[in-house]
């Protein structure tokens, strides 16, 4: 057991710190959208530039071949920097790795460096109104005419949509086929008549999801990812590589505002209510037990080759610790907190989408007792 | 970082693991707890394979490995629920290794190690394992840190029968002049005591996890077995988080006591605060996934919570250590201040 980073890992950490205190963005722009966007875009363009946008892709596709934990480092180096994401998120975390994996020579060529240089967008056309945690029962469907593909559906929480140049979409091309046997995976272009993008406005008052209306859209053959009816298999590449990296970017983000809240408590006096210390003492407990999780999650994975129950068990955990702290921040903070467009408000009401975003709790749960504790299913 | 054990602490498990399964068989268990002695032969066994002195250094007749190979043993032992003078016999040794003058060590150490002799860890007043026949006790003071060695004569300890049968207990009671001074850490000795129940409390937690699944796989009600119903299946999922968080902060707490000695007094308050919450909600979910079959003397899931139950307080329990990791949160936040 060894719990400090090895050289490698070190001087991966360090020169990472030094590029970020060389070319750190500053604070992001509050407030409008398109201003956010664009900060977030020319900040990938310089990670690019740096060759930081992904480290974790192989060199022959710009990434640097980091390890897992490397990867880990790296988002919390940007968590803890407060430096943003990438605008391309999407692209570098989950369309990039699923294209490698899946793609012709010709898609890998044609797609992977546009990602990596946030030159296109990419957003994830997977949920739909009647197929949220059951995926497998989309209802977009997706008809052959010669050598495209025409489809027509509706798709939901489809973020940063309304920036997208491409949109991995899973379709139902075989509505004879049972439920997972019947679907397709496509890279849809978004600029075109056929697709239409609806901000769905959440309960912060923002438009990080939108709906997307597709109506007789066409895809040309060429751009469907996989054979023909292995659209399941294709999307769940996708996902194995979701909770992945973006955890250890959260889970700093969660320390941070932790800490904020603890220098409060300080300055208030409120450290000193017996009940509100123990509040913060399972908060500090369950966030550092957070990161503890993930780590050994990363070394189950590089001893044995495949993840353990660790995934699953740090999202829940992340999840309702950070909505137990923002509400010990709404009482140790005061009216602040509760205040319209405040820092505080908008964490109290984001943390409400921890538990439901990229698999809901009850989901986790389902996956923990099936997968992980082998209890049968009805 | 490799946040796992290496091959040689993995075999180390391994190999006690196995030796418990057939050692301390739950058989073996009940009937040393119903008539409340324990297994003499089992701590024999032990003694000979050289567990009670495997963190004592080898100057000191020990196996010199550290905190980690440790949590690791104690943890199947809790695994296998063994009733042993194990557990209270290597939180005194490691109390004295860190606390104790060399002449203490010296005194004390080989014989501990080799388990010619008993110990424990107490606080004065609570509860603390094996204290009535133990030949030296470390008393400790957790708000002052200050630690005093007694022999089993000098101490005025009482016999206390807990609800948990499968360990014995007593309190000792103290004047605060009896025995001698230790010069060293008290607050790393009762830190490394925590992690040691710590590691005991893991092993609790998954034998009564494991008990439970396959109880709920193979009950049947309704036609199903009641592992297929969900709100089964969320409660053992708990569990497992529980187990887990308290396991990462357990390996964690002993590694830091082995390796990182800036993280230790915290790695332990995070190690107890989430292995005493595990212990009383694991093994109390454990009884109510059993349904009433689990209330009964007959199944053997109550020795489990009632071991975690006397865990669970013994050194601190979930509020004392939460407490500590909100000082020391706050004592940063007044630093950076």
């Amino acid at each position: 057991m060894d719990l400090t980073f090895s050289p490698e890992e070190a001087e991966f950490r360090d020169e990472l710190r030094q590029w970020l205190a060389d070319n750190h963005p500053g604070d992001e722009p509050r407030g409008d959208d398109d201003s956010i966007f664009e900060f977030r875009r020319n900040w990938q363009r310089s990670l690019y530039e740096g060759g930081w946008a992904a480290v974790q892709w192989p060199q022959e596709y710009g990434g640097r071949d980091a390890t897992l934990m490397q990867s880990a480092i790296f988002f919390e180096e940007i968590g803890r920097t407060r430096a943003p994401l990438p605008a391309n998120v999407l692209g570098l975390l989950l369309a990039g790795p699923t294209i490698m994996t899946w793609g012709t020579t010709e898609q890998k060529e044609r797609y992977l460096t546009p990602i990596l240089s946030a030159e296109e967008i990419w957003c994830q056309g997977f949920s739909e109104p009647e197929a949220g945690s059951d995926l497998a029962a989309v209802k977009t469907v997706a008809e052959r005419d010669g050598d495209q593909w025409v489809v027509t559906g509706q798709k939901v929480w489809t973020s940063g949509a309304q920036y997208s140049k491409w949109c991995m979409l899973v379709a139902r091309t075989d509505r004879e086929a049972s439920k997972h046997k019947g679907l397709s995976y496509f890279l849809m272009d978004m600029e075109q008549p056929g697709v239409q993008v609806r901000p769905l406005v959440q309960i912060t008052g923002e438009a990080e999801f939108n709906e997307l209306f597709i109506e007789q859209a066409t895809i040309p053959h060429e751009n469907m990812l996989g054979g023909e009816g292995d659209g399941w298999n294709v999307a769940l590449t996708t996902l194995m590589n979701e909770r992945s990296g973006l955890g250890f970017f959260l889970q700093i983000r969660m320390r941070q505002l932790l800490d904020q809240v603890v220098e409060r408590a300080v300055e208030n006096g409120k450290i000193d209510d017996p009940v509100i210390a123990e509040r913060i003492g399972e908060i500090e407990a369950r966030t550092e037990i957070t990161r503890l999780i993930a780590y050994r999650g990363l070394s189950t994975i590089e001893k044995y080759g495949q993840p353990g129950p660790e995934g699953s068990l740090t999202k829940w955990l992340w999840s309702e610790t950070n909505q137990m702290l923002v509400q010990l921040a709404a009482e140790v903070v005061g009216p602040e907190a509760l205040s319209a467009d405040t820092a505080w408000s908008y964490e109290l009401l984001r943390a409400r989408g921890n538990t439901l975003e990229g698999g809901t709790t009850e989901i986790l749960k389902n996956i923990i007792a099936e997968r992980v504790l082998g209890l049968p299913r009805k | 970082m490799k946040f796992d054990f290496t091959d040689d602490q993995q075999e180390i498990k391994r190999t006690a693991k196995e030796m418990l399964a057939s050692r301390s068989t739950l058989e073996r268990v009940r009937s040393a707890a119903e008539s409340r002695s324990y297994d003499a032969g089992l701590w024999t066994e032990l003694c000979e394979l050289g567990w009670p002195g495997v963190a004592t250094a080898e100057q000191y007749g020990g196996g010199g490995l550290g905190v980690v190979e440790l949590a690791g043993l104690l943890e199947e032992g809790g695994y296998a629920l063994a009733g042993s003078p194990l557990m209270a016999t290597t939180a005194c040794g490691a109390a004295i290794q860190e606390a104790g003058s060399e002449p203490q060590k010296e005194a004390w150490l080989p014989r501990l190690a080799s388990g010619d002799a008993t110990g424990t860890l107490a606080v004065a007043g609570r509860l603390a394992p094996d204290a009535a026949e133990a030949d030296v006790i470390v008393l400790i003071d957790p708000e002052a840190g200050e630690a005093r060695m007694l022999t089993g004569k000098q101490a005025a300890v009482s016999e206390v029968q807990t609800i948990d049968p499968t360990r014995r207990y007593g309190v000792v009671a103290t004047d605060g002049s009896s025995g001698e001074e230790m010069p060293g850490d008290g607050q790393a000795a009762l830190a490394i005591g925590a992690l040691i129940v710590s590691a005991e409390m893991v092993g609790v937690c998954q034998r009564s996890l494991d008990i439970t699944l396959e109880y709920v796989k193979d009950r049947k009600q309704f036609d199903r077995p009641v592992g297929s119903f969900q709100a089964v299946q969320h409660k053992c999922a708990r569990m497992l988080l529980l187990t887990e968080a308290a396991r990462s902060a357990t390996y964690f707490g002993a590694w830091a006591a082995d390796a990182d000695r800036d993280r230790l007094v915290e790695g332990a308050s995070l190690a107890k605060a989430s292995s005493s919450e595990a212990g009383v909600e694991v093994t109390g979910s454990a009884i109510q996934a059993h349904g009433g079959i689990g209330f009964t003397w007959e199944a053997d899931i109550h020795w489990f919570f009632k071991r975690a139950q006397l865990d669970a307080a013994y050194l601190g329990g979930t509020g004392y250590h939460r407490g500590r990791l909100a000082a020391l949160a706050a004592d940063k936040a007044g630093e950076q201040a």
